[in-house]
């Protein structure tokens, strides 16, 4: 029983990890065709149809770049800091439910790798690991603009991360638990908490952006101040890992908000068809991507529309409107659970 | 006291300040992502070149064909008019004399061994083609590819000659006054050249042909 346990994770894990960096992948041509799209263009389109193998060009291309290191850079922490954004990028899909439980002969396989029940706490200590990354390898690179790009990496981090924990501590107010499958499992029906708190919503989205160091928040590599902020001195498979945690990072911010606040792996209707479990937790999984390609989209959608933040318009937007939303939430989210009495 | 404006049109600059809608940045972004996916939808300006080429015009001036008559031979006599036409200087040839036995290749007793054009210094102005008393050059409404080295953008006869079968179409580039020309059979160069002339050749020039430098 314990092997097949272990051998279930192992599965999971791996399917998951390579969904992940498949979706990383295909994000980057996504990206692409979205704005070649919104700029009346067409995108990549020469590397097979509809250009789907060009995140196989690119990153082959990647592979076979020179790999330099800077002969004044701190070699250990500039090999490390790409490591660490892929790494943490990684494992907050962790504690994501997918889907509802399947069986398979009799075995109940639950699609999430942990159950935690502090399943937000962990989340918010990996988002918060993922900053170290930018910033061990912005100052290992010993460039003034790549240290530049880590320093506003982290100061970004500061200003938006307490309105993304008040925004999170609302929706733990609602389900009344810290794990993520109870979370998603209180919003079945139309209880999804976008409804409920929608202010939430938006303030977790728009901290979501700055997490993923997404436009319009994209101070830390800002190309058009710091040249390419703090993976300026990457090259190679080592930039490959910056830029594509980027997408990872994207992917798994989409999963938590669809977790957190859309409902996850639920559709309100497909209760009442009387399908089997194992189609039912399908239907769920698919929803579940559904709801993440959406939101990604969005953030393409964002990318391409809007110009980027000013430093100190970020830490306005952050410390001056968002937090004060973030706890206008929480009140709103209080009178709500009071109104419909304890659960 | 204030300077005195330096222009009627001058106006005074208000620092007016955001109302809330403004400041809350929420109407910009949602009218600005109307903006852009409306783009999102609109029909791409974008031609897939080599599979979807845009119109050109029929009498597109684009890369250059070197005739043959109707038998087959080469109309070019290097005389060099089109070289020194030229205004971009791109044209250079080397003149030969035709041997016994070589009529069906060549229309004259003169012709280009070697004939260049550098499509890079070319500027498409079809000047050649006006000054070639032969009807040997013309434009098509071919383009010149893409090449990534430089030396390959010389064109030799290799690739300007049309092909023994399978005539390059100028008939549109061909204004009404040289069809009236090429109509004159009376010239030297416009005789047909046949098979059965090639027993009687090689005949010599009369004198009165234009255009014949040799």
């Amino acid at each position: 029983m314990d092997i097949l346990f272990l051998l279930e994770k192992l599965i999971l894990g791996v399917v998951i990890v390579a969904v992940s960096f498949l979706i990383g992948m295909y994000a980057t041509l996504a990206e692409r065709k979205v704005a070649g799209f919104i700029q009346d263009r067409l995108g990549p389109n020469r590397n097979g149809p509809f250009g789907i193998l060009q995140p196989v060009a690119d990153g082959g291309k990647l592979f076979f770049k020179e790999e330099t290191i800077p002969a004044e850079a701190n070699r250990f922490l500039f090999v490390l800091g790409p490591g660490i954004s892929m790494g943490t990028a990684l494992i907050t899909s962790a504690v994501i439910p997918w889907g509802r439980p399947i069986t398979i002969a009799g075995h109940m396989i639950a699609l999430q790798m942990a159950d935690l029940n502090v399943a937000i706490l962990y989340v918010f200590a990996a988002v918060s690991l993922g900053v170290y990354g930018i910033m061990v390898g912005g100052w290992a690179s010993n460039n003034k603009y790549s240290l530049m790009g880590a320093l506003r990496a982290s100061s970004q981090m500061i200003s938006y991360e307490l309105a993304m924990g008040m925004s999170a501590i609302a929706v733990v107010m609602l389900s009344n638990s810290l794990s993520l499958k109870d979370i998603v499992a209180a919003q079945s029906g139309w209880h999804w908490n976008i409804l409920i708190e929608p202010l939430g919503f938006l303030v977790f989205l728009v901290t979501a952006f700055a997490e993923c160091n997404r436009h319009p928040f994209d101070l830390a590599e800002c190309e058009a101040e710091l040249v390419a902020g703090y993976h300026t001195e990457y090259s190679s498979m080592k930039l490959g890992f910056y830029l594509f945690s980027e997408y990872i990072n994207m992917f798994v911010s989409s999963a938590m908000m669809a977790t957190l606040f859309l409902g996850g792996y639920q559709l309100p209707f497909v209760d009442s068809l009387g399908l089997g479990p194992n189609l039912l937790a399908l239907i769920g999984i698919v929803a579940l991507f559904v709801k993440i390609f959406i939101l990604m989209f969005f953030f393409m959608w964002i990318r391409w529309t809007l110009p980027r933040f000013r430093y100190d318009q970020l830490m306005n937007l952050g410390w001056k409107t968002l937090f004060p939303l973030a706890i206008v939430n929480m009140l709103w989210t209080a009178g709500v659970v009071a109104l419909r009495g304890f659960h | 006291m204030a300077m005195p404006p330096l222009t009627s049109r001058s106006k005074t600059v208000v620092d007016k300040h955001r109302t809330f809608a403004e400041r809350i940045y929420i109407p910009a972004i949602v009218s600005g992502l109307g903006v852009t996916i409306s783009h999102f939808f609109r029909k791409k300006v974008t031609w897939r070149y080599p599979e979807e080429v845009r119109p050109r015009a029929p009498v597109y001036r684009g890369m250059h064909v070197l005739k043959r008559d109707e038998a087959g031979a080469e109309r070019c006599t290097a005389c060099g008019l089109c070289a020194i036409a030229c205004p971009a200087e791109a044209i250079t040839m080397t003149a030969a004399e035709r041997k016994p036995g070589e009529e069906r290749l060549y229309r004259e007793e003169k012709y280009a061994a070697v004939y260049e054009i550098n499509m890079l210094r070319c500027i498409f102005c079809g000047f050649c083609e006006e000054a070639c008393p032969k009807e040997a050059i013309f434009l098509t409404n071919r383009l010149v590819p893409a090449e990534d080295l430089r030396k390959n953008f010389i064109y030799g006869k290799d690739k300007l000659l049309e092909p023994a079968p399978g005539a390059v179409d100028v008939s549109l580039r061909q204004t009404g006054a040289v069809a009236k020309f090429k109509s004159e059979t009376g010239f030297d160069h416009n005789r047909v050249y046949e098979a059965a002339d090639a027993e009687r050749s090689p005949h010599a020039t009369d004198g009165r042909v234009e255009g014949s430098r040799a």
